[in-house]
Parts: structure tokens; sequence; C-alpha cells
């Protein structure tokens, strides 16, 4: 009986996730679309997206291999698993312990990698010069984020998310300057892995700008539906991992009841709505940096991690 | 189980006599089954867990010494690599030996080779070491000159060589200094004696030039990139997968067993060392062109991440923290095991290529999934296994040592506290350099369209060959999903080295992972390969059934320009253009040169891309110009006349003479 109240509400908790995606994602264009008067699509556009790509055929360019069809299948998976193990509205869920913040970055990585392949496969430049990119920042960004995951750590003594959510929302952490640059720098580095601006810019469509579009030029129908959905789902992702790891304001501890689980439910529907609103401002206002600024930014997120962790050293009280 | 090695000598023998016709099956068949021997036999023995180790005295070698052979927790180990390598490359040999043009060239020393590798674990004394050790490096440069008239192989073989000699020196220093004015040369003596601070900053000092210059330590690594590729493609994958595990064998031993605990210096230099070594080894790899030399450079990168996990342990062990350390040398360990599984892969991968195209240099391969389908998923694992991505085990690994990084601040000295996350983000750094690296290699050589003739009308490889990359590429996804198996076997080792060791993992439920407890971290790679393959599935049931299954074949989309020459698709060193400028300004002095013609001129634009390696321009060729500059003056005493030699030789012994009387 409890374990298949477990599986329930694990089970619950990969359904939302999958269901509040889309939504995330409509709601930050519209926001933006807002904030320069315009009128903007229905924040359910994303939905009608996503339907009307998985009613299209596929055209598959003459030379693509297996490699290339099988990409957005896996791609999606690994995204949908790593979602699904960072808490959103509770903590403790059954497979949390899956898998800790290592691996699920690690997943991530692993979503990347095949995706840059499938942007290899076909022969054209385009992709290409998307996969080459994606990499370079990919290879910055990730010691940026291991420096995050010690900065936390060293606070919360764990890599484990569940843990280090109940930590940071039982005792009273207080105001630290460690943590303060851990999550700035983890804002960075969320901002450059899911190809936002100042990064990239996930509107574009011209050549010399792209990165993240350009790798999955050559996608169309199911496929690409596949590929924009694991994209929502990573934006939701890292969204929800900076509020379960520094906002985990009234998530519910597992086994409190169905309605400590709705009111974490409510409050993390609230955290992505402030996180969604924050990012279309933010977005708005400044202006995408060129390709070869970004180790600048990115080296700029790895020394506050650095410093986070210094301090720490210096006295655990930062 | 030295009557293993002994078999392995006999082969050595057979095949001397046996030389020419036919031999390939045979003597690919004989290795592969006493390699299996040993393997098992060796298995057993670490399985068994056994703590009473046991050996041998030979009556051979110095007469007052004998030669003492010994198989402990450590040596199984050590010798499951090594065979488990030896198998899997003779199987390979089986079908890969058959394109050799002089397979008596590669015949008579790959068993030679072999048994070197196995000896040199099995040692037991000084003098067994040194001997099995050049055995080993002369064995392996025979083999490095298999193709002695290809251009490069030459100077490939020469610098291995002095590279070798110059280690084994430093090897024959350390071991003089161990071994004592008394001079025990047995290991357990050396195990049983005393040693003082200055001696064992001394030995471990040698010890990284010697073990070091082996396996392929930045700055000591030039001879390796040169002299791994040269090798016929299954020595190849022998000398990287394997031949640089025996040289960390060789520090492990001297430095963990018989050295007894160093101070933690010694570890701030080991982990500096190994996280240079790394993030150095991937940059090098993402330049480079050629297939085979980006995997020798990656073998590299492995080598500085598993130095820099036993600078790990050693910094916990020199604290006393007894259960960190052992978390870091298993991470270690693991490392090894994992490393000489996909790096043998991958070599036999670019074998196959090189077989069906005849081609190493990536901007002429492309296009390979579509020609050898078999080949190129067995390599796809490999590079997914080595670029440390779950499900499969070089991911493992790596997030052990992540784990044991993050131990850092229980250790008392402020600068290892401040190096470790330093040398752990520069872990993070090769590691998602590697990422990009094999996404280059596979993305370049395997997929997109055909760069030449050859590429386009390769064919799949023998069934030997595929065999091998198979049985690899299942045991790298074994080890990842079932980590705890290995972590649990690996356990006697840090017993009787460390004196501590992992919790034993088999009691955690769902096969999951846990190094130190469950509420600090844990990892479970079989319930990830579970999850991924039920919601790639779940994915892929839900659209082929409610979506459109409508497929249409078109070209690519050009924007316009359909570019049909296939050059014109992203090469390789177009690929790693990003990364070239980040850091390669800096570490390569890089320089793109645009020369624009002016407009209305037709000759065409060029970029030249400039590239240093300033390691060997700033360190080796000025020891080379000093070695030729000393030389070519000291030539002239060979045309002397005889009074002249003679009032030399006497000018020489009163000299003698005189520093024994200051001396004394």
């Amino acid at each position: 009986m409890v374990l298949i109240s477990d599986i329930l509400v694990q089970g619950v908790q990969m359904l939302l996730v999958l269901l509040l995606a889309p939504l995330l994602t409509g709601f930050v264009r519209k926001v933006k679309a807002r904030l320069v008067r315009r009128q903007g699509a229905s924040v359910f556009q994303p939905y009608r997206d996503l339907l009307r790509l998985l009613r299209k055929e596929v055209v598959l360019a003459d030379n693509a291999s297996w490699l290339f069809r099988v990409t957005p299948y896996i791609t999606f998976a690994a995204i949908w698993v790593a979602a699904a193990l960072v808490p959103t509205f509770a903590t403790g869920l059954m497979f949390n312990w899956t898998a800790d913040l290592i691996a699920i970055v690690a997943l991530l990585g692993s979503a990347r990698f095949f995706l840059a392949l499938a942007g290899m496969d076909v022969g054209t430049s385009f992709g290409g010069i998307g996969s080459s990119r994606e990499v370079m920042i990919a290879a910055l960004s990730e010691p940026a984020m291991l420096l995050i995951v010690f900065c936390m750590a060293l606070v919360a003594g764990s890599t484990q998310l569940s843990t280090v959510a109940n930590f940071m929302a039982s005792s009273y952490v207080g105001l630290r300057v460690s943590l303060g640059m851990a999550v700035i720098a983890l804002i960075m580095v969320a901002l450059a892995e899911n190809a936002r601006i100042p990064v990239d810019n996930p509107a574009t469509h011209l050549e010399l700008t792209m990165v993240h579009e350009a790798m999955v030029l050559e996608y169309s129908g199911r496929h690409l539906a596949m590929i924009e959905f694991g994209a929502f789902l990573k934006l939701l992702l890292y969204i929800s991992l900076i509020a379960c790891v520094f906002l985990p304001w009234k998530i519910a501890v597992f086994g409190t009841g169905p309605l400590a689980y709705a009111i974490g439910a409510g409050a993390y529907v609230v955290k992505l709505a402030v996180a969604g609103f924050s990012l279309a401002l933010f977005e708005t206002a400044t202006a995408k940096m060129r390709v070869f600024r970004v180790p600048q930014f990115l080296g700029a997120a790895l020394m506050l991690g650095l410093l986070g962790t210094l301090l720490l050293f210096v006295s655990r009280s930062f | 189980m030295a009557c293993v090695s002994g078999l392995l000598g006999l082969a050595v023998l057979a095949i001397v006599l046996s030389g020419a016709k036919r031999a390939t099956a045979i003597i690919y068949s004989a290795t592969l089954a006493i390699c299996a021997l040993a393997l098992f036999g060796s298995a057993s023995f670490l399985i068994g867990g056994k703590v009473d180790a046991s050996s041998v005295i030979l009556p051979i070698g110095l007469p007052w010494l004998g030669a003492h052979f010994r198989l402990d927790a450590l040596a199984s180990f050590f010798l499951v690599v090594v065979n488990l390598g030896g198998a899997s490359a003779s199987l390979y040999g089986l079908g890969y030996g058959h394109h050799e043009e002089a397979p008596q060239r590669v015949l008579p020393f790959f068993p030679a080779f072999l048994a070197g590798m196995n000896l040199v674990v099995l040692a037991d004394d000084a003098f067994s070491y040194l001997l099995c050790w050049e055995f080993m490096s002369l064995a392996s440069w025979a083999l490095v000159m298999a193709h002695h008239r290809e251009a490069g192989n030459a100077k490939a073989g020469y610098i291995y060589l002095v590279m070798a000699s110059f280690g084994t020196l430093a090897l024959l220093l350390a071991f003089g200094l161990l071994a004592g004015p008394a001079g025990d040369y047995d290991f357990a003596a050396v195990r049983a004696a005393q040693h003082t601070p200055y001696v064992a900053a001394l030995v471990l000092i040698l010890m990284l030039l010697g073990a070091g210059s082996k396996a392929g330590l930045v700055p000591l690594h030039v001879w390796l990139p040169l002299a791994h590729p040269a090798a016929p493609s299954h020595v190849s994958a022998l000398m990287s997968g394997v031949m640089t595990k025996v040289a960390i064998y060789g520090f492990i031993r001297v430095v963990f067993d018989l050295l007894g605990q160093p101070a933690w210096p010694a570890s701030a230099v080991v982990l500096s060392l190994g996280g240079i070594t790394a993030v150095m080894g991937i940059l090098y790899a993402m330049m480079e062109k050629d297939l085979k030399r980006l995997l020798a450079y990656s073998t590299i990168e492995n080598v500085g991440i598993i130095f820099a996990s036993l600078g790990l342990a050693l910094a916990f062990q020199a604290n006393g923290l007894k259960l960190l350390a052992a978390l870091a040398f298993t991470a270690a360990l693991f490392h090894v095991l994992n490393h000489s599984f996909f790096k043998s892969l991958l070599f036999f991968g670019a074998g196959a290529a090189l077989t069906a195209t005849g081609e190493r240099d990536m901007e002429k391969l492309g296009g390979l999934i579509h020609r050898m389908p078999f080949t190129s998923f067995a390599v796809l694992v490999g590079c997914v296994a080595i670029s440390a991505l779950p499900p499969f085990n070089g991911f493992v690994s790596e997030w052990l040592i992540f784990q044991a990084v993050l131990q850092s601040p229980e250790l008392p000295q402020w600068g290892l506290k401040i190096m470790v996350p330093a040398v752990g983000a520069l872990l993070a750094l090769a590691a998602a350099l590697a990422a990009a690296c094999f996404v280059k290699a596979y993305g370049v050589a395997f997929l997109g369209r055909p760069r030449s003739g050859a590429a386009e009308t390769a064919g799949e490889v023998d069934r030997y060959s595929r065999a091998a990359m198979f049985f690899l590429a299942a045991l790298c996804l074994l080890a990842g999903i079932l980590p705890g198996l290995v972590i649990d076997t690996l356990s006697p080792i840090a017993v009787e080295i460390l004196g501590g060791a992992m919790p034993i993992q088999a009691n955690e439920a769902w096969l999951s992972i846990v190094p130190i407890a469950e509420g600090r971290s844990s990892y479970n790679g079989l319930l990830v390969m579970v999850f991924i393959t039920i919601s790639a599935s779940l994915a892929v049931y839900f659209i082929h059934r409610f979506a459109s299954r409508a497929l249409r074949r078109g070209p690519a989309w050009g924007c316009g320009f359909s570019d049909a020459v296939p050059a014109a698709q992203y090469s390789g060193g177009s690929f790693a253009q990003p990364i070239r400028r980040v850091f390669g300004t800096l570490l390569f002095g890089a320089r793109d040169r645009v020369d624009m013609p002016a407009p209305g001129d037709v000759r065409p634009a060029r970029l030249r891309i400039e590239l240093h390696d300033l390691i060997w321009e700033g360190m080796y060729q000025p020891i080379a110009v000093a070695v030729g500059f000393s030389s070519e003056r000291l030539n002239r005493l060979q045309f002397l006349t005889i009074r002249r030699y003679l009032s030399l030789v006497f000018a020489t012994l009163v000299a003698l003479l005189l520093v024994l009387a200051i001396w004394s």
C-alpha cells in the first residue's frame, strides 16, 4: 500500500513536469510579448505547436542515419528522467535518491551529447556550427556547475537534492554571502544551458547567431516536437532546481499527506510563475552577446562559485 | 599463478620458432586462450577475497636474490586489467591481423609484450621488476616499429626509446634509494624498512618521473601520442588501455605500498599534476585530426584523472581519513578498469575504420555509420562511456571521484582545502571537454557525408573484430549499471593497501551505490538506465500510436545554397575552432591567419591555423639542441692520436684518485 502510494506520488510528479513545461514556456513568451507591447500568442500556444508538429510528416535529410532518428527520443527521455528526479512540490520522493545533483547534470549532458551528434549527422554546415558552439558552452558551464554543487554541499552536507531542500527549508539557514554567490552563478549557468538571452536567442533564425536552433535545424515533424518538448522540460528543470535549493518555501516533506502536497504544488506553480516572469523581464532588458563573450560570462559564474566555496572555508557562517 | 605467466613465456618461444606462415590464427588463438585462463585465475583470486598472498621464488636473476613473484589483491586486479585487454586484443587480432603486411614483425612481440606486462605486475623484487619493465618496454618498442617504413614511425620509435630509457633510469634510482645501503631489493624487506622523509620525497619524485613518463603525465607525455598510434591498432589498444595501467600499478605499488605514508605535500604534487594532465591531454586531443592520435591524447587525459584521484587518496591517507582515502583510491582503480574497457574499444574502432578505408585522418572519413553499422554502434557506446555520461561506466568512476573531491573540507591543511576544489573544477572541465572531443571524433569520422572515395566505399569489418568490440561495449554498459559489484570486488585492495574500505555496496537497496552515507549522495545506474528505457519507449509508443507516422526523404536544408561538395561540411578543425579560440591562444599559441584576396582578385582565400606545442618547443627542443651541440663538440675526441688518448686516460685516473682521496 505504501509502495503503491509512493509510486503514485512519483508518477504524479513525472506527469506534472510534463504538463507544466509547455505552459511555463508559453507564459514566458506571453510576458515577453506584453513587455514589448505586443499582444503575443496565448499561453497555451506551445501545446498547440506540439500537437501541430506531431500531426505533420517528418522530412528527413537524404543521408540521415538511424542515430538522427533515435536522438529525439533519447534526448527527451534523458531530460524527462532528470526533471522527474528534481524535487518539485515534495522532497524525498521514491526515486529521488536514484541520482544526486551531479548525476542529474550528467543526464542533461547525455541529452546534449546525442543532440550535438545529431547536428553533425546530416553533414551540413549549420548542424556543425551549432554543435561545436553548444559543446563549447557546455565545456565552460560544467566546471562552474561543479563549484556551485561544491558550495551547496558544503552548506547542506549533501549533494542529494531532497536532503539539500529539506535542510534549506527546515533550519534557519539565513542570508549567506556564499549562497548568494552560488545562486547568481547557478542562474548564469541555467541561462547558458537553456540557450536563453544573453548566451543564445531561442527566437532567432539568423544563421550567425544561432547555437541551439542551428543544431536542430534539420529536424521536423514529430522529431522536432520531441526536441522542443525536451527544451521546455529543461527550462522547467532548472527553475525547479533553483527553487528547491534556494527557495524551498512550502515544499512538502515526504509522507505528510495530500494536503501538504497540494500546498506544495500550489507554491511550486507560484514559484514557476515568478521565475518565468523574471526571466522574461531579464531577457527583454538585455541584448544577446557575441559567442566569444560567452567564456567571460561563464568564467564569471565559475569565479562566483569558487569565491562562494572559499568564503565557506573561511567561515561556515558566511 | 606464476605458471600462467610461464605459459605466456612458452608462447613467446613457440612464436619465435614458428615465425611465418599461417601463424596469425594460431598465435592469436593461443594468446586468447592463455589470457582467458590468466584472467579467470586472477579474477577468481580477486573475487575470492583471500587476504594471504601467494608467492613464488624462482632461482633465476641475481644469485643472492632469486626472482620473487607474488600475487596479492592489487596485483590480481591489474592482472585482470592486463589479461582482459590481452584477451580482447587477441580476439580482435584474429581478424585484424590478416591485414598485416609483415606479420612476422608483430607476431613474436605481441605475446612477449603481454608476458612482460603480466610479469611486471607479478614481480616482487626490484631486480625482476626492472627487468620485466624493460622487457615490456622493448617488446612494445618493437611493436611500435612494426610499420617502420611509414613516415614518422621511425621518429616515434626513437623518441619512445629515449623516453623509456629515461623512465627506467628514474625507476632504477628510485629502487636504489628504497633499497638503501644494505641493498635489500626484495619488496618485503623494502616494505618493512623505515624511510626518512627526504628519501620518501625523492622516491616519489623519481616515481613520478619514471612511472609518470610511461603513463603519460604532462610534461613527460611527448612520446605517447607518437608511439601509441604508430603500432597496429590492437597493439595501440594494449599500449593505451593496458600498458599505461601497468605504469600506474608501479606508482601505486611503490608510493602506496612500499613507501608507507608520504606526507601531505606529496599529495598536492600528485593532485596538481593529475589535474593539469587531464585538461592538457584533452585539449591536445581536441586539436588533433588523426583519429588514433586523438585517442592517444585522450589516454593522457584519463591518466591525469587517475593520478588526481590517487593524489586525493594520498591526501586523505596522510591525514588518517581511511574511509575517504579508500573512496578516492577505489575511484581511481575503477577508472583504471573503465579506461581499459573503453580505450581498447575505441582503438579497435579506429583500427576498423583504418582497415576499411586506409585512413587515420578524420578529415578524410565521414559517413561510416551507413557503411559500417556494427562498428559504428560499438564505437558510439565507447564514445558515450569515455565522455563520462550516464548510464555508462565512465560516469560512475568520475562520479566517485567528484564525491571524494566534495569531501575535501575534512582535510586540515589549508593548501589542500583550496587546491582540491580547484582540481575538481579542472576535472569537470576535462570531462566536459572530453564530451566535446568525442562529439567531434564521432561526428566527423562516423557521421556526415563521406569526405573521400575511400570512406565512400568502406565495408564492415570481419566478425572477430566486431565480436571484440561488442564484448567491450557490453562490459562498458555492465560496469555502468552494476557499479556496486565492481566496488565490492575492489574493496580487498583498499583494505590491503590503505587499511580501510568503502562500505559494502551489496547491502544497498536496488543495487545503488552509496559512497559514504545515503543522506550525502547516492547513484543508481541500473534505475537510471531502466527509467530512460521506459520513458523513451513510452514516448515512442505514444507517438507512433497517436501522431503522424509519415516520413519523407529530401535533400538537406541549405538555405538556398546546397553545398554539393562534401568538403563543405563541418570539419574537425572547424568543430574545434570555438574551443581553440577560448583555450588555444594561451596554451598552444594558436593563431588563425586569414588571407583574403582583394576584390576583383581571383586567387582563393586561405585560412591558415598555427598551433604550437609549447611543451615540445619550450622543453624538449632546447634539450635536443643542447645534446646535439655537445655531441658535436665531443666528436673531436674521436680523432685524437694515441698519445693524447693515453694522457687523457692518465689525467682521468689521477682525477678519480684525487676525488677518492678527498672523499675519504
